[in-house]
């Protein structure tokens, strides 16, 4: 088994720069024996974590950028998402299962993203993500 | 038949509209905008549309993907007519059933079965 293997981007928007990061997380994933499952669980994660962080998170923050660490090994990958943002309380983000949400059309996201991984954080004041997929969670 | 967008393949069967995606990934928010404006576009001068969207080739959508098929929905519903989803991949169909929007779409499993629906 190949040892821990980590990345570190600094994101400013452009798509590219989230492709290139999940590409790298994809292939250390793929050196650590995830499957497919995990693949799609974390990019599909990632997508959201990344996206909602250059997106919201830097809204207001001109020419912001996003701290994007990573970790993966046999067990486990670790993902740390900061905004440059003020962040935000997630419990206060309407549940877009209800009935009288589901015809909204943003407001996804987080809960993808829990639905997902094996932990999902958003620590204070909610401008830094910490996540992790178990490889155990869907073996 | 018509050729709305490099990211769309879209034809008639007979009174149905049928959207392909030709995009495995359907994850770029400028891609998602473009796809529901072109779709939007394409709806906008009918009347009580029959619409099928095909998913085939897509293995991965974002939810700002999943907001512009809400989108669309609405934009049929309003015009009085009716949208199904076909060709859902088990790995997306999740999506929608963690989501609930299994609920607020019809989804086919193949776009024969849509179709003979929509008839």
């Amino acid at each position: 088994m190949p040892a821990r293997i980590e990345g570190h981007a600094i994101l400013r928007g452009p798509r590219a720069e989230i492709d290139a990061s999940q590409t790298a997380v994809e292939q250390a994933m793929a050196q650590h024996g995830y499957g497919r499952e995990a693949l799609f669980a974390v990019r599909l994660a990632l997508e959201e974590a990344l996206v909602n962080a250059i997106r919201h998170g830097n809204r207001h923050v001109p020419d912001g950028q996003v701290d994007f660490r990573w970790s993966v090994d046999g067990d486990e990958a670790r993902f740390d998402v900061r905004d440059q943002g003020e962040g935000f309380d997630p419990d206060a983000v309407p549940d877009p299962t209800d009935d009288d949400n589901l015809e909204i059309p943003s407001g996804r996201g987080i809960m993808l993203m829990k639905a997902y991984m094996s932990e999902v954080e958003y620590r204070d004041p909610g401008n830094h993500l910490a996540m992790v997929y178990r490889k155990t969670k869907n073996a | 038949m018509a050729n709305d967008s490099s990211r769309l393949r879209i034809s008639a069967v007979n009174d149905v509209v049928r959207i392909d995606f030709v995009d495995r990934d359907i994850l770029d928010e400028a891609t998602i905008r473009q796809i529901g404006q072109d779709i939007q576009r394409k709806l906008e001068p009918m009347t009580a549309p029959k619409v099928l969207m095909c998913f085939g080739v897509v293995e991965h959508l974002s939810s700002a993907a999943l907001g512009t098929l809400i989108t669309v929905n609405s934009l049929v519903k309003k015009k009085g007519g009716t949208l199904r989803l076909a060709e859902i991949r088990p790995e997306i169909l999740e999506v929608f059933y963690i989501t609930k929007l299994n609920k607020h779409f019809s989804i086919d499993e193949s776009a024969e079965a849509a179709l003979k629906a929509l008839a």
